[in-house]
């Protein structure tokens, strides 16, 4: 990108131009599972405002949505009500995994949970935390960013 | 009222009921019923003038594995009425543990005793809906068993089979058209 002339144009490629615009209005949908949910509600309101990195806009449909944040402990039962929630959402989709429960399974070592929610859904980035203070999510939205960016179209 | 009153007024009530209370902390009236005579008894319970215990407030199991009989049901049971409560015991051998719904003297038993028959294994003889609760429908085993293996791992199902025919789905969307005008 840069200004060519005194022309008030900038020059740049389809395939930045496009990186720039996924990642500068990541939408999530509204999905929160268990404590995790109130760091991520934290962080999306004015203290923490994630509207700085323009993912603010928690959407309660997926079908609007290009984020999930996976902001809890995942029950077995539950797990295919997330499968399906992450298919209605429309590509290019991402995933954050948010807290140890979410990624691990955490302290919940039995039967009840699933073990890392990458059993279910792909995952693009993992945030450690029990739970993660909303600084920390806030960076991995920020890391999810950067994928973004790298990300090539063809 | 008493527990031993009340064993006394229970006995002279239901003929031949095996009935004993049972010391507690809590000073609560504790009762052990035999298995067979629980209906008789939770339906005095709840008729008699003098009791009025119309209000389940809770249904649940222990287990105490490897002791027999395993398992104890708890049925604390409240008469508004006569601000009293009383804990129902009924003690279940872990070979054959089954016993007499009280969803149809206490409506609030449904969806307790579908959760003991999820967790542990009991099963009620006589309920209108004995399906599992908590646990996914096609769950093997009762996790609140002693004897559970907790730690398992299963790789977890990610999706779940459709809930209706496509006949029925058609027929839902036709229906919709046809509301909407």
């Amino acid at each position: 990108m840069g200004l060519e002339s005194d022309i008030p144009v900038l020059t740049t490629t389809v395939e930045k131009m496009v990186q720039w615009a996924r990642r500068s209005s990541i939408w999530p949908v509204t999905f929160g599972l268990a404590c995790c949910a109130i760091e991520m509600m934290a962080m999306s309101c004015s203290r923490y405002d994630i509207a700085r990195f323009g993912a603010e806009v928690f959407r309660g449909s997926p079908r609007q949505s290009d984020l999930m944040i996976v902001a809890g402990r995942l029950s077995r039962k539950m797990a295919p009500a997330l499968r399906r929630v992450y298919d209605q959402m429309p590509e290019p989709k991402w995933v954050i995994s948010m807290g140890a429960c979410a990624s691990i399974g955490g302290v919940f070592d039995n039967y009840a949970l699933v073990q890392g929610v990458d059993q279910i859904v792909p995952v693009d980035v993992f945030v450690p935390g029990c739970p993660p203070r909303p600084e920390s999510l806030i960076y991995g939205i920020v890391q999810l960013q950067r994928k973004i960016d790298r990300q090539k179209l063809a | 009222m008493d527990s031993l009153s009340l064993v006394a007024l229970l006995r002279e009530s239901v003929p031949g009921v095996e009935i004993e209370s049972a010391p507690s902390l809590d000073l609560q009236s504790t009762l052990y019923v035999s298995r067979d005579h629980l209906p008789a008894v939770a339906r005095t319970l709840r008729d008699r003038d003098e009791l009025t215990f119309g209000f389940l407030a809770e249904l649940t199991a222990a287990d105490y594995w490897p002791r027999e009989p395993r398992f104890e049901l708890v049925y604390i049971i409240v008469s508004i009425a006569g601000r009293r409560r009383v804990r129902l015991k009924v003690r279940l051998h872990g070979a054959d543990p089954h016993v007499a719904s009280v969803s149809a003297i206490w409506p609030a038993a449904n969806w307790l005793e579908r959760e003991v028959w999820d967790l542990f294994g009991i099963a009620f003889d006589g309920h209108p809906d004995p399906r599992r609760l908590l646990m996914p429908e096609d769950w093997e085993g009762y996790p609140l068993r002693k004897d559970y293996p907790v730690q398992i791992r299963k790789t977890p199902t990610s999706a779940e089979p459709l809930q209706m025919t496509e006949e029925e789905f058609r027929a839902n969307v036709m229906k919709d058209r046809l509301t909407r005008g």
